[in-house]
């Protein structure tokens, strides 16, 4: 804006401009300086206890570290509150976040004790209750709330995610769906893979070697209710064993903690209906 | 980290010194095949020291694990129960133990009314819970009640009929 006030200004079509942004601008801002005090409302400070952990002294003990902040001056969201930790009081808190919106999961932690994406996740403003921050439960943690989501993909990776059609679509261009057949694919599709779930599975911190997960089984579902996929017998045959589907003993955390309000409980039972029946 | 690198390092300087050697077909298979393997290397050596996030500890009790755990615990208690007694009587004769019906009734009898109450309220009360809560599990592996408004409302209801029950057991039966 001001360059190009200057470049107008240099050639000389309206000299006034140049006196007058400059003016209003002082006067603005003046104006903004003498009503601050008067209006400056009451802080409103919450207590965050946030777990750290630093790889680079591997002996050193995780531990839970206080900050305080004023919610007067920070956003709405957990988000929010982390990255104006981070800005402003301790630059070597580290998590993962980037699209602020809940599309990308990369800010998946446990607050308050739930696992929930922190750009979704509005801070409570009762500022008597403290609020606690972790990483997602019964992970690896590489740094502070940074969990290692290496087994996680790999078994997401197991269930090959994509679509299995070898016979040429009839139309000779594209395979076509029902409306039906398409719709049996909401609350599937929407999965952002944030890990959220799995990671509030008792069964799945107890097997998470063997046992694919809630959100794995969703995605597999997703694959399973597909029309146009030609493998489902392979998939199902994948299933079958004591292990990779049926140590979900229906706990349902996982339905309860989705921050995009998807049922994996629900996709899972929908699978052993089709195993079994 | 280290191997990874000197690898990387010792390949270039092959490469350097005899450019006949750095084909690269050899030199990409060669590489690809040793970061792969030195990358799960690092990753099961980082795992060695990275800690185990918190998880029952610090996770908030709701209405979906919490009766999941009882379910099992009452199982347990019942099904193990059942099987430490039943191998009791079998064993009974051999040791001189008092365990048919009769005595049993009898020894129960002779309690006071409270402890009476009390002893069957804590077998009732597994009993029942496990029962009701089983049907909420028979609901679910039709596909039903999956809404979290639904598993919070059963199991609220699971609870209050379970408890009704078991004192109802426990008194009156």
């Amino acid at each position: 804006m001001a360059a190009r006030l200057t470049t107008r200004a240099f050639t000389g079509l309206r000299p006034s401009l140049r006196m007058q942004a400059p003016l209003s601008l002082g006067l603005r801002s003046m104006a903004s300086v003498a009503s601050t005090p008067s209006e400056e409302p009451q802080p409103k400070t919450k207590i965050f206890h946030i777990y750290r952990w630093n790889p680079d002294e591997p002996a050193s003990k995780p531990r839970m570290q206080t900050y305080t902040l004023d919610l007067n001056k920070t956003g709405p969201m957990m988000l929010d509150a982390l990255i104006r930790i981070k800005n402003e009081v301790d630059p070597t808190l580290t998590f993962r976040r980037s699209c602020r919106e809940g599309i990308c999961g990369s800010c998946a932690m446990n607050i308050d004790g739930v696992n929930t994406l922190a750009c979704l996740c509005r801070i409570p403003t009762d500022t008597t209750k403290e609020t606690k921050i972790y990483p997602l439960p019964h992970t690896y943690v590489v740094k502070d709330i940074v969990p290692d989501l290496t087994q996680f993909y790999k078994q997401y990776k197991s269930i090959k995610p994509y679509l299995q059609h070898s016979t040429p679509a009839p139309n000779g261009k594209e395979y076509l769906q029902s409306k039906e057949e398409r719709k049996k694919l909401d609350g599937l599709y929407e999965c952002i893979l944030c890990a959220c779930c799995s990671t509030s599975c008792p069964s799945y911190w107890w097997n998470s070697e063997e046992y694919l997960g809630p959100a794995v089984l969703l995605q597999s579902y997703r694959w399973l209710a597909d029309s146009r996929d030609e493998k489902k017998e392979e998939r199902k045959a994948a299933l079958d064993n004591s292990m990779s589907l049926y140590r979900c003993h229906t706990i349902l955390n996982c339905s309860r903690t989705c921050p995009k309000g998807l049922n994996p409980g629900l996709a899972i039972a929908e699978i052993k209906k089709e195993m079994a029946f | 980290m280290l191997a990874q690198r000197a690898t990387q390092q010792s390949l270039r300087r092959l490469a350097a010194s005899n450019p006949s050697m750095a084909s690269q077909m050899v030199f990409k298979s060669l590489a690809v095949g040793s970061s792969m393997q030195t990358r799960y290397e690092i990753l099961v050596a980082q795992r060695k020291n990275r800690p185990t996030s918190p998880h029952l500890t610090i996770y908030k009790p709701q209405m979906t694990w919490i009766p999941s755990a009882l379910n099992r615990v009452t199982g347990s208690v019942l099904s193990g129960g059942f099987y430490v007694f039943g191998a009791a009587y079998l064993v009974s004769p051999l040791f001189g133990w008092h365990l048919d019906s009769a005595s049993m009734a009898a020894a129960f009898g002779s309690l006071p009314v409270a402890a009476k109450v009390a002893a069957k309220f804590a077998v009732a009360l597994p009993f029942t819970f496990h029962s009701f809560n089983g049907l909420r599990h028979l609901s679910w592996d039709l596909g039903k009640t999956f809404s979290n408004q639904a598993v919070i409302r059963t199991g609220y209801v699971m609870l209050g009929v379970s408890t009704v029950s078991a004192f109802w057991l426990a008194l009156f039966a």
